[in-house]
């Protein structure tokens, strides 16, 4: 690979790893509150059917953006009162939220549009653009430094700047933070955080929230940047690739950032390795897409590092009992 | 006194109100859509059982459902979710294919021995590394399992395109099998006997699905190793004082779990496509989680709840072909609504329900 090619790769790893850094924050909230979230590719689905919806609706792309955000939000919220005021199993009602959010878009995407799914293709002002820095066309031929410039940094959308600072925020609430101390503890003795007068359920209710706007806004990243409509069952297994992301970064949220921009930088790079040889040996394309989940099972199974989540994940709270 | 018989009777109620809520919530998306939910599930009735035909498109769907069903109620009984359905039924159909692509001369008898025999070996096998990760690491299987479908797809994407596809056809598809593999058809047999309901997939793989019924009923409430299966289930710490080795038991349950979705590939491959066919089994690990759940994970509650969801696939083919507005999709969202109910709901009703009917018998008895 040459310079060059590295610089589009790295540029295209940005925008692919945009979804999977909202969706993987959106999950390090609800996780880090004691709750396993398997949903966040429903809520992402749900989300993208919703912004691609709404910006049709009342054509303009923040229309779309607010009816994503509010979509998340309404999927996550059902979630949590299922899986914290009804104790139920919240491994089973986040597979179930991920199976309702492929069935309902779909459904009322047939229902409404008719074209099989598809929300109507959205015009330019109904969608997010990139963002041309000032001088990107003006320095792009300057060598090593044009391109990254013009190609890396300019010629972004919104949402990836959105995207860093994300992680940059959600470390801060996280470790420098009350909320924060408070969604840990949660996450791993929530007796205590009872003992200290805080209520876990409304702890719990907040990351939930978080989640589902985050989950919101990686959704709508797919309906109002890459596609420029909502496609049938157009998240594809980012969602799940995100809750990867979430183990493999051992729900830090640099690592977890790390590990989208890997994951990503994977997806990326496997368009353009198509035909690589090491040897004789032709790399099949299918090798590099099982690479985050290979690499997480071998997280998993603690041959590289150790899973280190929350303590209480996946129990359900049940006040006055310890 | 506690009486068993409310327990039982409070889990079928139960099932009941959850399938009844479902199905609300899908007739007011139909309303929602402006159409008739009465006249809608009335047309998914007639498609899946109003005709020969229709029934046995019904319980050919049922045949898969059943199998991947018991998967999820096998690991269950040992409190383990097992999500890979998907992934091990896609497995297992290599497994299948393999048998039939390297002993092509095999009669059909024979054939579905040495198929059921590959099918299970191949699903067992996609299990057990997940299985293994959660009996010893404490890996959640159902993180493990999701990763394990994805991974089974891209294989089998590989093998299909790279070594098994006709080099002239596009399609990620395998070539075809020789015919004498082919299992008995149910619309050939009632040919034969001057009955016509067109060409359709029902084969003699359903009654082999009922036997397998039988087997796991005896299997988990009539030998040791289903009594230290359920005791593993109810409470791990006290099974390992009584002396069964846990992690054991709940890498066999997880395997035996994949082997029977196993049995999927042998439905597909040796009865209906007679070819391995890329992502054959989408879908199906998910309706196992829905009809295990339906069935409260017992082979008698299994059969009627694959039944069911057999009947709303296929039916739901009928509803969307008459109303241009509700497309089979809405099937999907019933089978997330019943997973949900019956995942989120039952911590609360089911004890209650147990509680109200406790004090109805035993005030009837005094």
């Amino acid at each position: 690979m040459d310079y060059l090619t590295i610089v589009f790769v790295t540029a295209s790893a940005l925008r692919l790893a945009v979804p999977l850094i909202f969706a993987a924050m959106g999950g390090l909230y609800a996780e880090k509150s004691g709750v396993i979230d398997i949903g966040l590719e429903g809520k992402m689905l749900f989300g993208a059917f919703a912004a691609g919806a709404c910006a049709t609706a009342f054509g303009s792309s923040a229309a779309g953006l607010a009816g994503a955000i509010a979509a998340g939000i309404l999927l996550a919220l059902a979630q949590a009162f299922a899986s914290i005021h009804l104790r139920g199993n919240q491994l089973v009602i986040g597979i179930a939220i991920n199976i309702i959010a492929s069935g309902l878009t779909a459904f009322l995407g047939i229902a409404w549009y008719q074209r099989g799914g598809q929300t109507p293709q959205l015009d330019t002002h109904e969608r997010f653009l990139p963002i041309i820095l000032p001088g990107a066309d003006a320095i792009s031929n300057v060598p090593i430094i044009g391109p990254l410039y013009a190609q890396i940094i300019s010629g972004q959308t919104v949402f990836v700047y959105g995207a860093f600072l994300l992680a940059i925020i959600t470390w801060l609430v996280i470790y420098r933070t009350r909320f924060g101390l408070r969604l840990q503890a949660c996450g791993d003795k929530p007796e205590a955080v009872e003992t200290a007068g805080v209520s876990v359920f409304v702890t719990r209710y907040i990351a939930f929230t978080i989640n589902g706007a985050l989950c919101g806004i990686g959704g709508a990243y797919f309906a109002l940047v890459q596609g420029g409509a909502f496609y049938k069952d157009m998240t594809a297994g980012q969602g799940y690739m995100a809750l990867a992301a979430v183990i493999f970064g051992n729900w830090r949220p640099g690592r977890v950032l790390a590990a989208c921009l890997l994951f990503a930088f994977a997806d990326a790079a496997q368009g353009r390795m198509q035909g690589a040889m090491i040897g004789d040996f032709a790399i099949p394309t299918q090798l590099i897409q099982a690479l985050p989940y290979v690499l997480t099972l071998l997280l998993l199974a603690g041959i590289v590092g150790r899973a280190e989540g929350p303590l209480e994940a996946g129990r359900p709270y049940i006040k006055g009992e310890r | 006194m506690r009486n068993h018989a409310s327990g039982t009777i409070a889990a079928i109620v139960a099932t009941l109100i959850n399938i009844a809520a479902a199905f609300l919530i899908g007739a007011l998306l139909i309303v929602a859509v402006g159409e008739n939910p009465l006249k809608a599930f009335g047309v998914v009735w007639t498609g899946a059982f109003g005709s020969l035909k229709g029934f046995s498109f019904t319980l050919y769907y049922a045949t898969n459902f059943i199998f991947t069903g018991l998967a999820v109620a096998v690991a269950a009984h040992a409190r383990e979710y097992n999500i890979g359905g998907e992934g091990q039924a896609n497995v297992s159909g290599l497994g299948v294919f393999l048998v039939g692509a390297m002993l092509p001369f095999l009669p059909w008898p024979v054939a579905i021995v040495l198929g059921i025999v590959a099918g299970m070996t191949f699903g067992a096998a996609w299990a057990f590394v997940p299985a293994y990760m959660s009996a010893r690491r404490g890996s959640n299987l159902v993180v493990t399992t999701i990763m394990f479908n994805f991974l089974a797809s891209l294989l089998m994407i590989y093998l299909i395109v790279n070594f098994l596809r006709p080099t002239t056809s596009m399609i990620p598809a395998s070539g075809a099998l020789a015919d004498n593999l082919s299992l008995p058809r149910m619309d050939r047999f009632l040919l034969t006997l001057g009955i016509n309901i067109h060409e359709n997939p029902l084969n003699i793989t359903f009654l082999v699905a009922l036997l397998v019924c039988v087997a796991v009923t005896f299997l988990i409430w009539h030998t040791r190793w289903g009594y230290e299966l359920r005791a593993v289930g109810e409470n791990r710490d006290a099974a390992a004082y009584a002396g069964v080795h846990v992690p054991r038991v709940v890498i066999q349950a997880i395997c035996l779990s994949g082997a029977l979705a196993g049995m999927v590939g042998l439905n597909e491959v040796f009865g209906v496509q007679h070819r391995l066919i890329l992502d054959f089994a989408l879908g199906y690990g998910f309706t196992g989680v829905a009809v295990a759940l339906i069935g409260n994970n017992h082979p008698l509650g299994i059969i009627p709840a694959a039944i069911l969801f057999g009947a709303l696939y296929q039916g739901g083919a009928s509803m969307a072909f008459m109303f241009p507005k509700i497309s089979r999709e809405v099937v999907v969202v019933l089978q997330g609504l019943v997973i949900l109910f019956a995942g989120g709901f039952v911590a609360v009703l089911r004890p209650y329900l147990t509680e109200q009917f406790d004090h109805f018998f035993t005030r009837k008895v005094a």
